[in-house]
């Protein structure tokens, strides 16, 4: 069961590993790619289907102009060629996750070729990734294996369908052979399907959630000797679906792939499915590059033609692309860069932008979203733009610490008003009252009892030990519920015992 | 004549799960190598040099807006199926990948 593995160093004074990628992206349109049946993730099974969906005898596809709008968005952030003429092909199989026994795809002309995108690894160094293709096609149906004791297909004893997926809109990028990474391949993997999510979301073409399936990568792997030219053989492993996974597989076969080359065998070209509880692949179906899937043209649809003046178009509506983004708003800031990489892993860049253009300086943007809002969010555990801070009670909330009204940790329960859905920061500072207590009246009255209460204190900050007085502003803090500023009971305290 | 034979008939059959008594296994036998011989007459005219055709009339971009439109409920999208479990359709194990 379990195959040998090569210690990863081992491997790498070996061999030298080419990578290739197929990822699929889910687009977000409200409609499948063919059917006007919803497209909407984890409704009842077989709810969101009609007859086109499932197959019928008669029916007639009829092509989701926004998905292949989409499809073109993306092509043209691939930096991709759009073809003039592309047209849809039926690639036939025969399995239950597809009622029609053909999926709709794109096979001899697909809608982008020829690009490259450059991926930046986490050190600053960055790979050029060409792409072969981005091609239309279409989802797939959900099985679920029943009966069995592992609830695998092997041991299965019958399988349930859910058609939901059938027809959702998808796009398939496909990488050419990338070579040269070396070491650094398995970190290039994750990088690469990083960056891929990055720009279908930032696009807003795809909801790009991988825990959901909106993102799966296949990943191929093949070894030569160091100074060979010609490929090793491949394999691929099918729908890793996190960028650990991807990472952490891609390093898996690089290993595997050792161990049988050093055993004399060959390589068997083979299709492996990945295992995140082993980290492991094990050996899927054999797979040659001449699968016959007898495409030949979809008789149902016409061709898309993408005229110049469409493609301008939509290239004009396309967002600044995430990295050249983010090299902008780091100058702008002026964050460093183990601040900035914080700020982009902890995933508030638009958060902090917005709070920015809302009326705070980059460093109190900074200090309130990697600070109490982080701190909050890895509480809650979920997402710090998920808690419902919204750019203006942040800004609200600083005008409020910048006028000595409330300091930082009045704040702080402030923020816990807005979130318990109690208004703005400035009503939520009258309705609880926690106003920072300025009038010196109330002040000197709890400063008078807490002199009181530690007489043998007092006499030590008038002897001249000022910094005893730490006890008698705790204790006027404590009288006050934190609500006084802190500063100001000094000076009072001070000028009450004449020091 | 193209090799159309009654076994193929009967695989075909019980692939698009249609009932055939054996009067009509025969005959289909006959109609379908007919058939094929008269598309293969296509090759004919149609060599490399002719690009394959989906569509006879040349239309392009024919294209739907993105707007929901009709679904079946679950109860009439599986009245079809030979079998159904907890609304889901219910198949036989296929041993292929997953």
């Amino acid at each position: 069961m379990s195959d040998q593995i090569l210690s990863f160093d081992e491997a790498m004074e070996k061999y030298d590993p080419v990578l290739g990628f197929e990822v699929h992206v889910e687009l977000n349109t409200r409609t499948k790619m063919f059917s006007s049946a919803p497209n909407v993730f984890g409704d009842e099974p077989n709810t969101n289907v009609n007859e086109v969906d499932l197959g019928l005898p008669g029916v007639l596809p009829v092509v989701n102009k926004t998905a292949v709008e989409s499809s073109i968005k993306i092509g043209l952030a691939l930096g991709c060629k759009i073809a003039d003429k592309s047209h849809f092909a039926r690639k036939n199989y025969f399995y239950p996750d597809t009622p029609k026994n053909f999926q709709t795809s794109q096979y001899d002309e697909p809608i982008a070729y020829d690009g490259s995108i450059d991926i930046e690894l986490e050190d600053g160094t960055v790979f050029t990734v060409a792409i072969e293709r981005a091609h239309m096609e279409e989802d797939a149906g959900k099985l679920t294996h029943m009966g069995g004791a592992t609830g695998r297909i092997q041991g299965a004893e019958f399988s349930l369908v859910d058609y939901n997926r059938a027809g959702v809109p998808l796009v398939e990028i496909v990488t050419k052979p990338i070579e040269g990474a070396g070491r650094r391949a398995p970190e290039l993997a994750k990088a690469y399907v990083a960056a891929i999510r990055e720009i279908v979301k930032n696009l807003g073409v795809s909801d790009a959630r991988m825990e959901r399936g909106n993102v799966r990568c296949d990943a191929n792997v093949s070894l030569r000797p160091h100074g060979q030219e010609r490929f090793g053989i491949r394999s691929e492993t099918k729908n890793v679906n996190s960028l650990r996974a991807v990472e952490h597989a891609v390093r898996y076969e690089i290993q595997r792939h050792a161990a049988v080359l050093d055993s004399g065998e060959p390589v068997v070209q083979e299709t492996r499915h990945w295992h995140e509880d082993t980290r492991s692949t094990t050996a899927g179906r054999p797979k040659s590059d001449a699968d016959d899937y007898r495409y030949f043209p979809e008789p149902d649809l016409v061709p898309v033609v993408a005229s110049r003046e469409w493609v301008e178009e939509l290239r004009a509506q396309l967002p600044e692309p995430p990295a050249e983004r983010r090299k902008r708003l780091k100058e702008a800031w002026g964050y460093s860069d183990l601040e900035f990489r914080d700020v982009v892993n902890a995933g508030v860049l638009d958060e902090i932008e917005e709070t920015i253009a809302a009326g705070t300086t980059a460093a109190v943007a900074r200090k309130w979203w990697m600070g109490e809002i982080a701190r909050r969010a890895k509480l809650a555990e979920v997402d710090p733009a998920d808690l419902g801070v919204s750019p203006q009670t942040i800004v609200d909330l600083n005008r409020l610490i910048e006028s000595g009204k409330i300091n930082d940790k009045l704040a702080r329960e402030v923020l816990d008003g807005v979130l318990a859905g109690e208004g703005t920061p400035a009503e939520v500072v009258d309705k609880r009252g926690l106003a920072v207590v300025s009038d010196d009246g109330a002040l000197l009255e709890a400063i008078d009892a807490a002199l009181a209460a530690q007489p043998d204190v007092a006499d030590k900050i008038r002897g001249g030990k000022v910094q005893a007085i730490g006890a008698i502003v705790g204790g006027v803090m404590k009288a006050t519920k934190g609500q006084a500023d802190a500063g100001r009971v000094r000076e009072l305290i001070l000028e009450r015992l004449g020091v | 004549m193209a090799e159309i034979n009654r076994e193929d008939v009967v695989h075909l059959a019980r692939l698009a799960h249609i009932d055939m008594g054996d009067a009509e296994l025969d005959r289909m036998a006959g109609e379908l190598a007919v058939i094929v011989d008269a598309v293969k007459a296509v090759s004919a005219v149609a060599g490399d040099d002719v690009p394959a055709t989906s569509h006879p009339i040349p239309l392009s971009n024919v294209f739907r807006e993105d707007v929901v439109g009709h679904t079946l409920t679950a109860e009439q999208a599986l009245s079809g199926a030979p079998d159904s479990e907890d609304g889901r359709f219910k198949v036989p194990a296929i041993l292929d990948e997953e």
